[in-house]
């Protein structure tokens, strides 16, 4: 699987970071590509004094805070902090207010049918887990669950989970050495016991970008449910529900420039009505007797107890710098920086780098092996160099048993990444080789 | 190279890990572990040989990061001839060196006193400890008459897990 692509020159040329189909021509220069988008926003990617600059390429674990989000976080603490959906204050309305105003923020991003469709859960595992538990009822044994080889732990191990109860069968649709799914395995995976087909938007690995409306499309003739995990999707391209057709959708905010501890399931509201709440307790209720409950409206019975009203508050700011860029120039500014890493990457030699070659069929990460230096020998080193990366199995050990590889070494890339942490990387490359080679 | 690097990535610690001692499978083990460490992918299979209560042979099949490797080959090379019990100590001795202790002066450690590196860099103390902590659960399965079970140190504590051998058996 290994590949050589592009070339620096055609990376710094404007007409090359746009020829993906469907991509609005903006002009990126190849001074944005150089210095990042909003660099100096993010407080944590600032040099300071004492403390050695960082290069931080594992976004696609979490992301970086824009210093917006965290004066937002500040001043809900600050001024608006009491609990939602209770209290009669005028604080609390406030707050109430902040929350619901995040959901509304939500809907329009992702292009959700209705708002009540947006659901607040702690992040993407969590809505996984959500839609995975709450469609239990509606299976039976026999029924079939299809994933694809290149689902991230959190949405093959709720699954699993489910199928184990139910007596389900999970399958699979496979990758081909390229990386990609390989689609002509699907007509023979589909059929009348296929119920849910859930996957991935975009690798967390492979970085490959699934074509997800076809999948979606051949899933529904069959009358399958069709589930999106868009973790590493959201913030790097833009996203419509409606338009992916797939029945619920879910990512998280803190890979996408927002706070910890904050996801959503984005569906149609009649589509959450179907699904059992995970957790009861308080707000998720309409009626309570010593014996039995009644369950609140869509989407407030899947919020048991107090959420992240904070993050929830925050939220927006991240998505107000997402529309001031404009979610196609971060999708180019990745693509210019993916085509300039596989390239570097490439030039080097001995690096066996996993997923498509082409940048434009890629989102912004790269996942790769060196001849001679275990990922956890490079991610120290290059450590030491100011340079975080991931180094492991990346919560995917089926995929990586498939690739025949413990584990990679991961650079992910987002809106702020420049050209000098690519640099970075490169040298950080070649000085653990030289450790290696002493 | 200078600073923390160096302490880590010894020659000696680069020499095994390109050359590692008892890195080859035994024709008839008398028992067999594994262990692994599965957010990094480092994985060993311990192999040994007894001649009554001393280890006769050692085979440490790592495929993993230079630090485990490495202290696997530096397992090998001290375990060998030694009595299971001398291997149990010497475990437990570098275990209590990977949670903060000084290397004992009267234990000779022989090439693995130069591991202490490995103290810098906290989220690699797991893979200098994963053949260490096989071979305790190999020792330990084997005084129970019981075959060993796969290791594996996702959600360890760095230190690994309580092994409880019995150190008045060793001599």
């Amino acid at each position: 699987m290994s590949h050589r692509v592009g070339n620096e020159q055609s990376l710094a040329s404007p007409a090359a970071a746009a020829t993906s189909a469907g991509v609005r021509t903006a002009v990126l220069s190849p001074a944005t590509v150089r210095d990042g988008l909003a660099r100096e926003r993010f407080p944590l990617l600032q040099p300071a004094a004492g403390r050695p600059p960082r290069h931080y390429l594992d976004t696609a674990a979490t992301s970086q805070k824009p210093a917006s989000v965290l004066a937002a976080l500040d001043d809900f603490y600050r001024y608006r902090n009491a609990n939602v959906h209770r209290s009669l204050d005028s604080l609390a309305a406030s707050a109430t207010a902040a929350y619901e105003e995040c959901r509304r923020r939500v809907a329009a991003w992702v292009n959700a049918p209705a708002v009540a469709g947006v659901v607040i859960t702690r992040g993407a595992t969590s809505a996984l887990n959500l839609v995975a538990r709450g469609l239990e009822h509606l299976l039976a044994p026999g029924d079939e669950i299809l994933l694809t080889e290149m689902e991230h732990h959190a949405n093959l191990v709720p699954w699993q989970m489910l199928a184990r109860r139910r007596g389900l069968s999970l399958r699979f649709l496979t990758i081909t050495d390229a990386g990609e799914l390989d689609l002509a395995q699907l007509p023979h995976l589909l059929g009348a016991r296929t119920r849910v087909v859930s996957l991935v938007h975009t690798s967390n690995v492979l970085g490959t970008i699934n074509p997800v409306a076809e999948i979606v499309a051949a899933a529904r003739r069959f009358g399958a449910m069709t589930v999106i995990d868009a973790a590493q999707a959201a913030g790097h391209q833009a996203l419509d529900l409606q338009a992916l057709g797939a029945d619920a959708l879910v990512f998280s905010a803190h890979k996408t420039y927002g706070p910890l501890g904050l996801g959503f399931l984005v569906a149609r509201p009649d589509w959450l009505a179907q699904l059992e709440p995970l957790e009861g307790g308080g707000e998720m209720i309409a009626w309570v007797d010593w014996q039995q409950a009644t369950w609140a409206e869509v989407p407030h019975r899947f919020e048991a107890g107090t959420p992240n009203i904070a993050a929830a508050a925050a939220f927006p700011a991240a998505l107000d710098l997402l529309a001031e860029i404009g979610q196609d120039t971060i999708r180019r500014h990745e693509q210019a920086i993916t085509a300039l890493a596989l390239d570097r990457l490439q030039a080097l030699g001995g690096i066996t780098v996993y997923g498509p070659p082409a940048a434009d069929r890629r989102g912004g990460l790269v996942a790769f092996a060196d001849a001679v230096v275990h990922p956890h020998d490079l991610s120290t080193i290059l450590d030491q160099a100011g340079v975080s990366v991931r180094a492991g199995h990346h919560c995917a050990q089926p995929l990586h048993r498939r690739l025949g590889v413990p584990a990679t070494t991961r650079a992910s890339f987002g809106l702020y990444t420049n050209t000098d942490d690519i640099d970075a990387l490169i040298a950080g490359i070649r000085e653990a080789r030289k450790v290696f080679d002493r | 190279m200078t600073g923390p690097l160096d302490t880590l990535y010894r020659e000696v610690v680069l020499e095994h890990h390109r050359h590692p001692r008892g890195n080859r499978p035994l024709a008839d083990p008398h028992i067999e572990a594994s262990g692994q460490n599965p957010s990094c992918g480092d994985d060993v299979v311990l192999q040994m040989r007894f001649e009554g209560d001393r280890i006769a042979a050692v085979g440490v099949l790592t495929h993993g990061c230079a630090i485990s490797t490495s202290s696997g080959s530096m397992m090998a090379e001290l375990i060998e001839g030694r009595t299971v019990g001398e291997a149990a100590a010497l475990a437990e001795r570098f275990r209590e060196v990977m949670q903060g202790k000084t290397f004992p002066a009267e234990v000779d450690l022989g090439d693995l006193s130069v591991l202490e590196g490995v103290k810098q860099f906290p989220v690699r103390i797991k893979c200098a400890l994963l053949p260490w902590l096989t071979l305790l659960d190999a020792i330990l399965a084997r005084r129970q008459g019981r075959p060993p079970q796969p290791l594996d140190t996702e959600g360890l504590p760095a230190g690994g897990p309580p092994m409880q051998v019995d150190l008045k058996e060793r001599s």
